[in-house]
């Protein structure tokens, strides 16, 4: 069987999934950004993938996976803008002790 | 076709076997080193499925820049040697990915996916510059992203300044 749709279908899910466990389960603020960031790479992988084989001639996929990167780029500058000033003002970046606004 | 499914099987393992890495290593910075090489698999993937483009932004941006992001933010704080730990949500966490892989699978086995058989476009360069910048296209959007950019380099520069 040759590779199609389904295969990288596949590996986005599988890559998706790893990064939602991770982005749950760590405490490091920046292993998160960076489970986030997998997430974010798997997205992209399924759009370009539909682009590929169901219109191919399209590329809309592709365009959107340009804006889904546009946007995974500004959100890890101000991601860890936040994040290093959350290490100066607490000295700590474990997200289960960063919990001021938690009741 | 065979040396494009090589490829593929090639590329798949090391990024998912990199993406593992990252989540499962204590030593946040091996994590990072292990996050690009996962980015540079996924630029393979891209040059697989004929995004030139796609896969030189790919690596530009994500082998680039946001890699040097994240390596500056580790040495910039504490923990690096065992700063990976899990927190108490690790079972439910990993029951809810399993749960997740799952129902996409489900939805990816199920649905009747309308497969064209035509070769795609190669190369994609100005065929996206066609859909960026031409008539019908997506100009809209593209003029709000240097806002959306700026409104975010103006952020990390105000959070991260001293005082």
């Amino acid at each position: 069987m040759s590779i199609g749709l389904e295969h990288y279908l596949a590996l986005s899910a599988i890559l998706f999934s790893i990064g939602l466990y991770g982005a749950l389960a760590k405490r490091n603020a920046i292993v998160i950004l960076m489970s986030i960031e997998i997430m974010l790479n798997a997205v992209n992988i399924a759009m370009v993938a539909f682009s590929r084989y169901i219109v191919p001639l399209l590329l809309t996929g592709q365009v959107f996976a340009i804006f889904v990167m546009v946007v995974a780029a500004a959100e890890a500058a101000v991601g860890l803008a936040i994040i290093i000033a959350i290490y100066r003002s607490r000295e700590t970046i474990d997200v289960t002790k960063v919990d001021l606004m938690k009741w | 076709m065979a040396g494009l499914d090589i490829a593929f099987w090639t590329l798949a393992v090391i990024g998912v076997a990199s993406a593992l890495t990252v989540v499962l290593l204590r030593n946040v910075f091996r994590a990072a080193l292990s996050l690009v090489l996962c980015f540079l698999a996924v630029a393979g993937i891209y040059v697989s499925l004929s995004a030139d483009f796609l896969a030189a932004v790919q690596v530009l941006i994500y082998v680039g820049a946001i890699s040097v992001l994240i390596i500056l933010a580790i040495m910039l704080t504490r923990d690096v040697q065992r700063g990976s730990l899990s927190n108490k949500f690790r079972i439910p966490a990993f029951f809810v990915a399993i749960l997740f892989l799952g129902a996409v699978g489900f939805a990816v086995c199920n649905t009747p996916w309308q497969i064209a058989g035509i070769a795609p476009q190669e190369p994609t360069t100005s065929a996206l510059a066609g859909k960026l910048f031409g008539e019908g296209g997506f100009v809209l959007p593209l003029e709000i992203t240097p806002v959306l950019l700026l409104a975010a380099i103006l952020g990390a520069i105000i959070l991260v300044r001293e005082k």
